[in-house]
């Protein structure tokens, strides 16, 4: 279903402030429409094992509490639980992130940014769903605003589960997910790109303001 | 003149060791701080796994061709400014690249990596990227001031501008240091220090709290692992600098790894302790407490 354009993002021509007019389309200026595509690892095992270790001892999670569980995870930051010892850190910005915590329940305007974070990571990138609500929709399994299986949208590595997961819950859970990455069995960005006019119908069916190209880098 | 090329590979060795020390230096400082507030902090080899971890990252984007360079300015500038003094005092083989003039080269190299960084972080296009380099800017460019005026004084004290000559002159005893011989341009430059080594109280350009990371937003994988590297050399070669300049420099390696050492955590300790500065308030700062200092160390010379 196309969905009418908000006025900011409609083809349109624009002054300039030395006087020259030009057409501004800004779904196709200002992202970059190449669909994602399957990435392969090294050629040798040997160094493909080596950077998945690498890659399981430095979780960069991005910074982006999307809902109560979220709170969890700042007590992982301070002196009690301090993550940063096990190699997870945060960092403010999905580029540099390659896990994205779905910290409790996600409502359909959350996911849109969700997409749009998961999308701006750099694969190998990791999914990690926190709590109940990611699993089946938790407490919220009735609510019309918030989505009840997270494995449709993007592809789930991981779940902890817990209403709310305590913060030792969430450390067993990332090294849980240290162990799937070092086995090489954490390819949720293949998968995405797999399948990805599944995962784009999934997700066009519950936003219906979809103001946004199908894939933003 | 001839050139004696066995003075590359060796110069290179430098670059290997002072790289290997920031990485390991770098999470030491950090563990201090993280101890400071109670937790563990990072493993020592942490910096080395991001490291593989975002030569290894399979995918990458990019936004032009500055964007491309900005990092490799900013690891040319680090590696320039290593190379071209003298990381030991006395060492044929650690002396690199270092020349007559060599102290007007460092002091452009400080600079060199925030400028094509600038010009790299403008074009990937992001808002936060624009504001983390015009406060980072404005920043280094007043600190830069004192540190300036801190390296003139210790230029027209030892009537020279070569580095290896002001590390000869300050040999023989502790009080033969610029420490001693000239405090006030010593504690000029020392301020000036805090405002160039990205930590509290300085370290608004950078903070993640509210402008995401500031100029590297937009960098990633390979591009952040190069400003990764950088981060290990560049800090290692600014100590260099001073260490050389006001505290006698080094006859040999764990001598070099003590100052070194020392100098950073004297930053570690003023960033724990001390909240950090928004940019108008560093400036006001450094002009307040550090230009005087660096202008009256020229005049006691």
């Amino acid at each position: 279903m196309e969905q009418e354009l908000k006025p900011e993002l409609q083809k349109r021509m624009v002054k300039g402030p030395d006087g020259v007019e030009f057409e501004v389309e800004p779904l196709r200026d200002y992202y970059c429409e190449a669909l994602p595509t399957v990435q392969h690892g090294a050629y040798f095992k040997i160094v493909e094992d080596f950077f998945n270790w690498a890659r399981a001892q430095s979780l960069w999670i991005l910074g982006f509490g999307t809902g109560c569980g979220a709170i969890e995870m700042r007590p992982l930051m301070t002196p009690r639980f301090d993550a940063y010892r096990y190699g997870i850190q945060w960092r403010p910005t999905p580029r540099q992130a390659n896990l994205l915590v779905i910290s409790g329940y996600l409502s359909v305007k959350t996911l849109k940014r969700a997409i749009r974070a998961y999308e701006q990571m750099q694969s190998p990138k990791y999914v990690v769903g926190l709590g109940s609500c990611t699993i089946n929709g938790g407490m919220y399994w009735d609510s019309y605003n918030t989505i009840k299986r997270l494995d449709d949208y993007m592809p789930v590595d991981l779940y902890i589960v817990g209403c709310m997961p305590r913060p030792e819950a969430l450390l067993a859970g990332f090294e849980d997910l240290k162990k799937l990455i070092r086995a090489g069995k954490a390819e949720g960005a293949n998968q995405y790109a797999e399948k990805f006019d599944w995962y784009k119908s999934n997700q066009k069916r519950v936003i219906h303001d979809w103001d946004m190209p199908d894939y933003n880098w | 003149m001839s050139f004696d090329w066995m003075k590359i590979p060796y110069a290179l060795l430098t670059v290997f060791i002072v790289f290997n020390y920031g990485l390991l230096l770098g999470a030491f400082i950090q563990k201090i701080g993280a101890r400071a507030g109670r937790r563990y902090g990072i493993p020592v080899w942490q910096n080395y796994v991001d490291l593989i971890k975002n030569y290894g990252q399979r995918t990458s984007i990019t936004h032009g061709v500055m964007f491309y360079l900005g990092p490799v300015f900013r690891l040319t500038g680090g590696i320039g400014l290593l190379l071209f003094v003298p990381t030991i005092y006395g060492s044929y083989m650690f002396s690199n690249l270092s020349f007559a003039g060599d102290l007007i080269l460092a002091l452009y190299f400080v600079f060199f990596g925030t400028l094509g960084m600038a010009l790299g972080a403008g074009e990937s296009g992001h808002p936060h990227a624009a504001i983390g380099i015009t406060r980072g800017l404005s920043q280094v460019s007043v600190a830069e001031l004192p540190f300036a005026l801190a390296v003139f004084a210790v230029a027209l004290q030892y009537q020279t501008l070569s580095v290896t000559d002001i590390v000869a002159a300050q040999q023989g005893g502790v009080l033969n240091w610029t420490l001693f011989t000239n405090p006030l341009a010593v504690a000029a430059a020392m301020l000036a220090f805090l405002g160039s080594m990205m930590r509290p109280p300085f370290d608004v350009v950078i903070a993640p709290q509210e402008i995401p990371i500031g100029p590297p937003t937009e960098y990633h994988s390979a591009y952040l692992a190069l400003m990764q590297t950088n981060r290990a050399i560049f800090p290692v070669a600014k100590m260099v600098i001073y260490m050389n300049l006001f505290f006698g420099g080094a006859t040999s390696w764990p001598e070099f790894a003590v100052k070194v050492f020392l100098l950073y955590l004297f930053s570690a300790f003023v960033g724990v302790c001390f909240p950090r500065f928004r940019v108008e308030q560093s400036i006001r700062w450094f002009l307040i407490w550090a230009v005087p200092l660096g202008v009256q160390a020229i005049l006691w010379v």
